[in-house]
């Protein structure tokens, strides 16, 4: 799969890297791909993805966890079955990494408040951007004295989207686990519903929004 | 009178004058609803109590029973949905920021989105800026969670001359929560705390109260709405 990444990047599975025991390599290849990407979120929800604990133990014989934070590769590096994705969009770069996440998930899961309708990021939804940028850069009361007041702008740099975005906005998204964040039980549910084949259902009990 | 009537099938007695919310929870039927308050006259603001009576689409709380009447409550698939699709307007209307809400985990608007199933909103999130009333020494107004169903502009009234204490300002998109800061200073705390947890949603927020129950021990945490709702009808 390619990457239409910036001239400077060089991701994590591209570096070189000893070739894999081509039997564990096939064994893995086999099993269901599992990832979970973060974008404009705190990562809170990956860390319920962590709380799935020893519970993932009895998934590993069929799943293969590819890009999460139990691997912290950049993207991921094949195709995937399924695909968890936390934090709303609100940048340039969140826009590129998820549309290809998206044409590379069979099914791709909304996890969490920022992801369902932005979150905490999307309270800034209610102020003008100029104006986000005056009091973060300019007027900020935290800023040095005397430090040069400047509005970072550089081609390296995501631009920052008007508002922050739900993610089905942005791209089809098949399912959703709300909450802030949602717990590791809610996630290993919804994982172990799939594997076996029993479709998305998160009951009631489990739904939460914070 | 004793009259009979259906819901969802279900043969059911009761007494005429009665409306379909209560006649449906006696017998053991939830239908959410955010703005009725039992004993108290109806609004009908909310419309998240609608069902169908012989074929047509009414709200359960402004709708009194009546004999031969068939109700489908949970039986309709497309009922169902437009109940959901209520809440989910609700969500994308005003900023619900559960997250960062005083009155999470005791909110009746969030535990009914719970009770419909909602996920995610069907309709863009709007994000409106609304300004916060700080007026008043006992109670303030976040106007982002107001879904307008007039529960305290109707039920919470200056004691000593009855005038209204909260009210709605302008039409349509442009309508507002207003609060006269004057009366509201002149509440007792017991009539703060009355009017703050008569808001389905956190707008109404007293000034003494904060995140005062651990999560897992909040009010909806301990009992769902609809186990609540239901409740009441069995004492």
């Amino acid at each position: 799969m390619s990457h239409s990444h910036n001239k400077n990047e060089i991701l994590s599975h591209e570096l070189p890297a000893t070739p894999l025991d081509p039997k564990i390599k096939a064994e893995r290849d086999a099993k269901i791909q599992v990832a979970m990407m973060g974008l404009c979120g705190c990562w809170g929800c990956t860390l319920s993805f962590l709380d799935m604990d020893e519970r993932i133990l009895g998934l590993l014989d069929k799943v293969a966890i590819t890009r999460s934070s139990f691997t912290d590769v950049k993207r991921i590096p094949h195709r995937c079955t399924i695909g968890f994705v936390e934090g709303g969009v609100a940048n340039s770069e969140n826009i590129e990494i998820l549309e290809e996440y998206r044409e590379n998930c069979d099914i791709l899961i909304s996890v969490g408040a920022c992801a369902v309708w932005g979150g905490v990021p999307a309270m800034r939804n209610v102020v003008p951007l100029e104006e986000c940028f005056v009091e973060a850069y300019v007027e900020s009361p935290t800023a040095v004295p005397g430090a040069k007041k400047v509005i970072p702008f550089h081609e390296d740099l995501p631009i920052i989207t008007t508002k922050v975005l739900p993610l089905h906005e942005v791209v089809k998204i098949d399912y959703f686990i709300p909450g802030c964040p949602p717990d590791g039980d809610a996630i290993i549910k919804v994982l172990d519903d799939f594997v076996h084949g029993r479709g998305f259902d998160l009951p009631t009990e489990m739904n939460r929004y914070d | 009178m004793s009259i009979k009537l259906t819901i969802d099938g279900k043969e059911v007695h009761a007494r005429s004058g009665e409306n379909i919310i209560d006649v449906a929870s006696q017998n053991g039927v939830y239908i959410p609803s955010l703005c009725y308050v039992k004993g108290k006259p109806c609004l009908g603001t909310c419309r998240t109590c609608s069902v169908k009576v012989n074929g047509r689409v009414m709200a359960a709380c402004t709708m009194p029973v009546a004999d031969g009447m068939e109700i489908e409550v949970n039986d309709d698939a497309e009922i169902v949905d437009m109940r959901k699709a209520l809440v989910e307007l609700l969500f994308s209307e005003g900023n619900h920021n559960c997250p960062s809400c005083e009155k999470s985990g005791r909110c009746e608007l969030q535990a009914t989105g719970y009770e419909v199933d909602m996920m995610v909103s069907r309709f863009p999130y709007r994000f409106t800026p609304r300004v916060v009333d700080h007026a008043s020494k006992t109670v303030f107004l976040q106007r982002d969670r107001c879904i307008f169903c007039q529960r305290c502009v109707d039920m919470v009234r200056d004691e000593r001359t009855g005038k209204k204490i909260f009210s709605i300002k302008g039409r349509g998109t442009h309508s507002s929560i207003e609060i006269d800061a004057e009366l509201a200073n002149d509440m007792t705390p017991q009539q703060v705390r009355y009017a703050s947890d008569l808001c389905p949603v956190g707008c109404i927020i007293d000034k003494t109260q904060g995140y005062d129950d651990p999560i897992g021990q909040r009010k909806f945490e301990i009992k769902s709405i609809k186990d609540r709702a239901l409740e009441k009808e069995h004492r």
